[in-house]
């Protein structure tokens, strides 16, 4: 026990001030706690759905909770059921044997929600497109409010996304 | 540790001779590039070849099809202590029946329902003939794998969901369903987990996957080399460095492309630094689905610092688009080789001392050790391969017993533990990190000078290649058919986690639900590499 938390002490606090490159974020940073403070009660609920990714985006998101990004100290935290959920966060293209699960996922947030599409094939059906097995970007199958592009979306991007959007 | 046994294995280069001793008509053919042996057989012989398989100990590796009207070429991967060898038999599109292998080697069961689904292979004397990559987005009596299938297909506007899907009951008394996903609680992707229970107990759990079948191999007919690379980087974005690097030794293959030796040792330094990342990832992600949050912490950060390495020096996160037909797009300035010396140095100490902290963390071995079994028989009995394979003692390695360039030069040690319980699974992952990083070492001291990619000219006729490297998860395959123009025919990528995720419904016996996230965990198959 007593090595742990040496480790603990030795390794100290590595969340970073977000973002570090990018001042005006900083900005944008403290407005979206604004925002969040003001219309989701300090606390904004994800529900992440793939829906055809590569986990590409599922792995960048994990990234957004590690201790340098550490998403949750501006209030945005990832939420198991849909029903806790202000916002539906979408990775991949909508695989046709996903397109009702999505459907459904999306009908039991309730109202108001936010639907945000991450990554190139959320956004735009990326690599994999249209075909027999896909029905390409998110939303030719819900409403989508914002697109966070890129393949994947690092974890600044997708902080940046979000607070973009809170902004609107 | 166990490191000295070798794999307990028959040959490939024995198994015509006792094909024919057993009075099957064979046609040795000539070996594709990377191929030990390659033998022709009549289509009523195929599940007796299993048998003899089986018999003489080859671990099975993959199935496919492949539509020339009006034939489907019917291709299956067998590995033994001396290589690899292809097995091919055709049947017609009329009549597609052909005898099963699932009998012989049971992990061959789903990978034959597939092609039944895409296909409409019928296979005979098989007990299992559900569907299994099809739900609803097209009917039983379409095959997308037919040439003769459109790739946008006939959808309905609104595909229905797989309700009806056969799982088998378990009756009794107290028993009762547990239905999970296709969208699960956490970060991660969807697939189907139907168990049966007696109060917290499993008794059994059936896997249905199949939800992110997006259509990859048949979106990968018609594209360019390059566009068949960025695809390939895309099949399992965990393992994008794996099936690039498939991929391109498939073509490189086909085409008899030669690497400059720098770009090879590249391609190794980008696999291991796959490897490295995904393991420390894994770690901390199975320490914390049982809720130890100080390794999920440690080891996360630990990643972050190894992935932002790859953003400065390779330019993305995930080191994904790096490979091209001949080499690889990316090159190390000293100053880049002598930063990444230095992240090694601090690497490892890291994990030198984070490993003994959990493995004698006394409430963490509580939980996971001599848990969640996969005994080494069961590992047998399905090939396991990867990090699942060798926690229950199989240690096929690629990078070892069928050592492709770079790591022909190389002396790659393969960790093996006997017992099969959760925590060697976790072990396994520590100590192939270790490995990895000397890995590293070597190939940045000795990174050969040289160019990065050679050009090369199409062969202006019909040529194939398969490609097979030792990806974090184990071995991973790629077959292509590419025309005379260098377009692509056919493009099969075989996930290893096609040859894992059965050990996650072996190794439940005795395993409370509560406890299921963290055995999915460990043995961390990819839906994504899996529905393709």
């Amino acid at each position: 026990m007593f090595h742990i938390y040496n480790k603990i002490r030795r390794t100290g606090c590595v969340t970073e001030p977000f973002p570090m490159p990018d001042a005006p974020v900083v900005e944008l940073g403290a407005a979206c706690q604004k925002e969040i403070a003001a219309h989701f009660s300090g606390s904004l609920a994800i529900r992440m759905i793939d829906t055809g990714s590569c986990n590409g985006c599922e792995l960048e998101m994990h990234a957004a909770n590690n201790s340098f990004y550490d998403i949750e100290r501006f209030g945005i935290h990832f939420v198991a059921s849909p029903r806790h959920a202000d916002l539906l966060l979408v990775t991949g293209v909508v695989s046709r044997h996903m397109q009702e699960a999505l459907k459904r996922t999306y009908a039991a947030i309730p109202a108001p929600k936010l639907v945000v599409a991450m990554g190139d094939c959320a956004g735009y059906g990326g690599e994999f497109g249209i075909s027999y097995a896909s029905c390409g970007s998110v939303s030719n199958v819900i409403p989508v409010d914002a697109i966070i592009p890129g393949c994947p979306p690092t974890p600044t991007v997708l902080l940046q996304g979000l607070l973009q959007l809170l902004r609107q | 540790m166990i490191t000295q046994q070798q794999p307990t294995q028959g040959k490939v280069s024995s198994f015509a001779d006792q094909l024919t001793a057993v009075g099957i008509r064979i046609q040795e053919d000539k070996p594709l590039p990377g191929m030990t042996a390659q033998l022709k057989l009549r289509s009523k012989d195929w599940g007796f070849a299993a048998k003899v398989a089986a018999q003489n100990k080859l671990r099975w590796s993959a199935v496919w099809g492949d539509h020339r009207p009006p034939k489907i070429i019917i291709r299956a991967l067998l590995f033994g202590v001396d290589g690899h060898l292809l097995l091919q038999t055709e049947v017609t599109e009329g009549s597609p029946e052909l005898p099963s292998q699932a009998e012989f080697f049971i992990v061959a069961s789903r990978p034959e329902r597939y092609l039944q689904d895409m296909f409409g292979v019928r296979f005979q004397e098989k007990k299992d003939n559900r569907r299994w990559i099809r739900h609803q987005a097209w009917l039983e009596t379409d095959f997308p794998l037919r040439q003769t299938f459109p790739v946008a297909g006939n959808p309905v506007e609104n595909t229905k969901p797989d309700n009806n899907y056969p799982f088998p009951a378990v009756d009794g008394e107290g028993v009762y369903q547990i239905p999970v996903g296709p969208v699960h609680a956490g970060i991660i992707e969807p697939g189907h987990f139907r168990f049966q229970a007696m109060g917290e107990n499993i008794l059994r759990l059936e896997e249905r996957l199949g939800y992110v079948h997006k259509g990859i191999e048949k979106i990968a007919v018609g594209r360019d080399l390059d566009g068949l690379i960025r695809l390939a980087g895309r099949v399992s974005g965990d393992s994008t460095v794996t099936h690039s690097w498939a991929a391109c030794q498939a073509i490189e293959r086909a085409l008899e492309i030669n690497l400059p030796p720098r770009a090879l040792s590249l391609r190794a330094i980008l696999s291991e630094r796959e490897r490295i990342a995904n393991h420390l990832g894994d770690i901390g992600a199975i320490c914390n689905d049982v809720g130890f949050s100080f390794a999920q912490y440690q080891m996360s950060r630990l990643r972050e610092l190894w992935q932002r390495q790859n953003q400065l020096i390779f330019g993305h996160r995930l080191l994904m688009d790096l490979f091209v037909p001949g080499g690889v797009s990316v090159d190390l300035s000293k100053d880049d080789i002598l930063n990444l010396q230095l992240e090694i140095e601090q690497l490892r100490p890291e994990v030198e001392e984070l490993l003994p902290l959990l493995l004698e963390c006394p409430s963490l071995q509580d939980r996971l050790r001599d848990y969640a079994f996969l005994t080494t028989a069961d590992a047998q009995r399905l090939g396991a391969v990867g990090y699942v394979g060798r926690a229950s003692n199989l240690q096929d390695d690629l990078r070892r017993d069928a050592p492709y360039a770079p790591y022909d030069q190389l002396d790659v040690k393969v960790p093996a533990f006997s017992e099969g319980d959760l925590i060697k699974r976790m072990r396994v992952r520590g100590e192939e990190i270790l490995i990895s990083l000397d890995l590293l070492s070597k190939l940045l001291k000795q990174l050969p000078e040289g160019s990065l990619s050679v050009d090369y000219s199409l062969p202006g006729r019909e040529v194939e290649g398969v490609g097979l490297v030792e990806g974090w998860r184990g071995e991973t395959l790629a077959y292509l058919r590419l025309d005379d123009q260098g377009k692509v025919l056919r493009y099969f990528p075989r996930d290893p986690s096609w040859l894992t995720w059965q050990a996650l419904e072996m190794m439940l016996d005795g395993v409370i639900v509560p406890d299921f996230p963290v055995c999915n965990k460990s043995v961390n198959g990819s839906y994504s590499g899996h529905d393709l």
